[in-house]
């Protein structure tokens, strides 16, 4: 039985709209290469450019944070349940900044 | 997301996001948004398709901003916090569509950090409370490629929130 990686709704629309994905892999980091290889627009909203997960991204194996166990290399089984759970961030510039904030 | 989108939301939601920012202020507020969005993934309710165009806020589930060090121009929703959001979006029939936040002092755009920190499909309200009072609200959605946000717009509907 594989490793289920679970897509939260907003990155559904990168992964062809399916909210789960399921792959053989012995570590976190070895389903999540999988999931982005099959899904390559994924990458961009999961790991920064040198390929860290990105701060706000969070991945539980059942229901542990992978930040408390051995993070991307984190042994999994067949069966187990890789989460992506969103933190959410944001706020207004520092004053110094205010000038150039928007960039739209 | 080159298309621009639309977010309905009620008068009486639109005034509660407002009156947490005054609230919280001078520090940001946040809270998510939970509705129904007509183009749901693998959406299979055809009266949610006929009865909304477009995404719409049906609640509100406010939030503590957990930047205790930062609270003025930071605000921070946990993963427990947004599985929480989560869940009670799913106990209404509706689900998470976006989150809120106020930039006190400042106006309603958004910040290099919010870019920096946005996921893609979820809509970004941002009201903007100066000196106490909350003024412009404004609405946001990241851009595919993460460079930018589009300016979403935000259309009062005039009828009771379910």
């Amino acid at each position: 039985m594989p490793v289920k990686v679970m897509i939260p709704t907003p990155l559904r629309p990168y992964a062809g709209k399916r909210a789960s994905a399921e792959f053989h892999a012995s570590t976190v980091g070895e389903a999540l290469g999988h999931l982005t290889t099959e899904f390559a627009e994924l990458r961009k909203h999961l790991f920064t450019e040198e390929g860290k997960l990105r701060s706000f991204v969070n991945v539980y194996v059942n229901d542990e944070d992978i930040r408390y166990l051995a993070k991307e290399n984190t042994p999994t089984k067949d069966g187990d349940t890789i989460s992506i759970i969103p933190s959410i961030a944001g706020g207004r510039s520092s004053a110094r900044l205010a000038h150039r904030q928007a960039r739209v | 997301m080159a298309d621009e989108t639309t977010l309905w939301i009620s008068g009486h939601l639109a005034e509660k996001i407002r009156a947490h920012g005054a609230e919280t202020y001078p520090h940001e507020c946040c809270g998510a948004l939970l509705g129904r969005d007509s183009s749901e993934i693998g959406g299979s309710d055809p009266q949610a398709k006929e009865s909304t165009p477009g995404r719409e806020i049906l609640a509100l589930f406010p939030l503590v901003n957990r930047r205790d060090d930062s609270p003025r121009n930071r605000f921070s929703v946990t993963s427990e916090d947004v599985m929480a959001a989560e869940k009670n979006a799913r106990e209404h029939g509706l689900e998470v569509v976006g989150w809120y936040h106020s930039h006190p002092d400042h106006p309603a755009r958004p910040s290099e950090y919010d870019r920096d920190h946005a996921w893609p499909w979820y809509s970004y309200i941002i009201v903007s409370v100066q000196g106490g009072a909350p003024q412009e609200m404004t609405s946001w959605r990241l851009n595919d490629d993460r460079l930018e946000f589009s300016p979403e717009g935000i259309e009062i509907r005039h009828r009771a929130a379910v």
